[in-house]
């Protein structure tokens, strides 16, 4: 298992948002993650880079171990890509500046290195021509899409997407989608959290429903979308279809 | 005598003026010297501070915030007497212009502290998570990502402010700082007329306009645009 999350719980005050989640995930898998708003999606994935600290509970990604006080965590991170649903671009750099800032500072190459290597990163999610053009000179599609070569410029094992769509108008959603359609066929391991249910369909290995701070069910596309177990499942599936 | 001659006799004097331009601009000399250095050290320290701050260090926070709301409470005129005949009781005795310098200093930090820490913290948690999430750590988020963006924010109001205090060096006059003013005001008192203290408002006037011409034109330049 190359993410392998045990016994998260997560308290935020008197909140307690995560409440004992496990999640396995195997290399090249795309797991799905769904479920209403508030039901801990995005803290669960933002506890598997350690952008939140989990009050209990064990994180090992890609064979380590992410909460021990030894584990040089901005080591560790290099492996784990994000894409957040704001897509958090530096707005004063280029786009390549985006992209090559951390293979500078981070993975220590020389500028011209970095530069190669984004400039390939901003290749393969086809935005190569923008490389010179500022965060705010870019459609939000693109804007998503530079932040994935930004992650994926790493090399990372895993990538975690928290709403990568969300906040795309509707005729740019299908760009982004097709580059992580892309990024899955290439072998990359993907956990993402959206509502994207006919991407979810056709590429997701496997849906993960949470509730109310825990995993429902879990499953193939197929069983979880036509045939849910829990009736909160059903439900939730049945109000997103309806839009 | 017409009145206009009598006026321009009183506030014009060439006689006077001609025998005390070079006191003047002496006191041109010290101001300039002065205000380059509260400039220098009140940003550097105020910047220090924030960036301090940002380390969110709770009891090391408190201590910056303190001082910072004292320098800003307290009248700068009130902060240079109480270095210039405060400290010679722990016996350092500091000049009129090292008092100056000081006193304005501090008060220039702490309302820089002020404006770099609303800029830093007017900065997206996204952008701090963006960069961490690729592994960038702490400082290198810090002055990569975050301060170039905050500064930015910050120029417009640290331009006001920094003109703002910098005109205060005329309140070294109090603590015999022979800067304008107090070259201006020994002058006229030395010659019972006041031109030269017109004088040393021309010499303000050809220091500080450029400054705050300067000042609108940065405001203009970097004011909410990103």
């Amino acid at each position: 298992m190359i993410v392998s999350a045990k016994g998260i719980h997560k308290h935020f005050g008197h909140l307690h948002v995560l409440k004992g989640v496990d999640l396995e995930v195997a290399e090249r898998e795309l797991v799905f993650v769904i479920g209403p708003s508030g039901s801990g999606k995005s803290t669960l994935l933002r506890c598997l880079n350690r952008l939140e600290q989990p009050s209990a509970g064990s994180v090992t990604v890609d064979g380590i171990d992410m909460l021990a006080p030894a584990t040089d965590i901005n080591h560790a991170r290099q492996r784990i890509g994000m894409v957040f649903q704001s897509f958090n671009l530096y707005p004063h750099m280029t786009a390549l500046g985006n992209v090559a800032l951390a293979l500078r500072k981070v993975a220590g190459k020389s500028r011209a290195e970095a530069d190669a290597l984004g400039l390939a990163a901003l290749e393969r999610v086809g935005l190569a021509d923008r490389a010179t053009h500022r965060p705010l000179e870019l459609s939000g599609g693109q804007q998503q899409r530079v932040a994935i070569a930004r992650a994926i410029a790493l090399e990372p094992r895993v990538m975690l997407f928290d709403e990568p769509t969300s906040a795309l108008d509707p005729e740019l959603v299908g760009s982004v989608l097709a580059v992580m359609r892309s990024l899955r066929e290439s072998g990359m391991t993907m956990i993402v959290v959206s509502h994207e249910m006919a991407f979810a369909r056709n590429a997701a290995d496997r849906v993960v429903f949470m509730d109310d701070g825990l995993i429902l069910e879990q499953g193939p596309p197929a069983a979880i979308f036509e045939n849910p177990a829990h009736e909160r499942t059903r439900a939730f599936i049945g109000q997103i279809q309806r839009h | 005598m017409s009145s206009w001659d009598r006026f321009t006799d009183t506030f014009f004097n060439a006689k006077v003026m001609a025998k005390y331009w070079p006191d003047i601009l002496y006191g041109v000399g010290v101001t300039v010297e002065l205000a380059v250095l509260i400039v220098v050290s009140g940003l550097l320290a105020g910047l220090a501070l924030a960036l301090i701050r940002a380390l969110a260090i709770r009891p090391l926070n408190w201590l910056i915030i303190f001082i910072v709301d004292l320098f800003r409470s307290l009248p700068p005129l009130v902060i240079i007497v109480l270095i210039y005949f405060g400290l010679p009781a722990a016996d350092i005795s500091p000049s009129g212009f090292v008092s100056t310098w000081l006193s304005l200093a501090l008060v220039l930090m702490a309302f820089a502290e002020e404006i770099f820490w609303a800029g830093i913290t007017s900065i997206p948690k996204g952008q701090w998570e963006a960069a961490r999430s690729t592994g960038l750590g702490f400082g290198q988020t810090l002055t990569n990502v975050i301060l170039p963006q905050a500064l930015r924010l910050t120029i417009p109001p640290l331009t006001n402010r920094t003109i703002a205090i910098t005109k205060g060096t005329a309140l070294g006059t109090v603590v015999a700082v022979s800067e304008i003013l107090g070259m201006a005001s020994s002058a006229m008192s030395n010659s019972y007329n006041p031109s030269p203290l017109m004088m040393g408002a021309a010499a303000y006037l050809v220091l500080f306009l450029p400054v705050v011409v300067a000042g609108r034109w940065i405001e203009k330049k970097f004011a909410w645009k990103r």
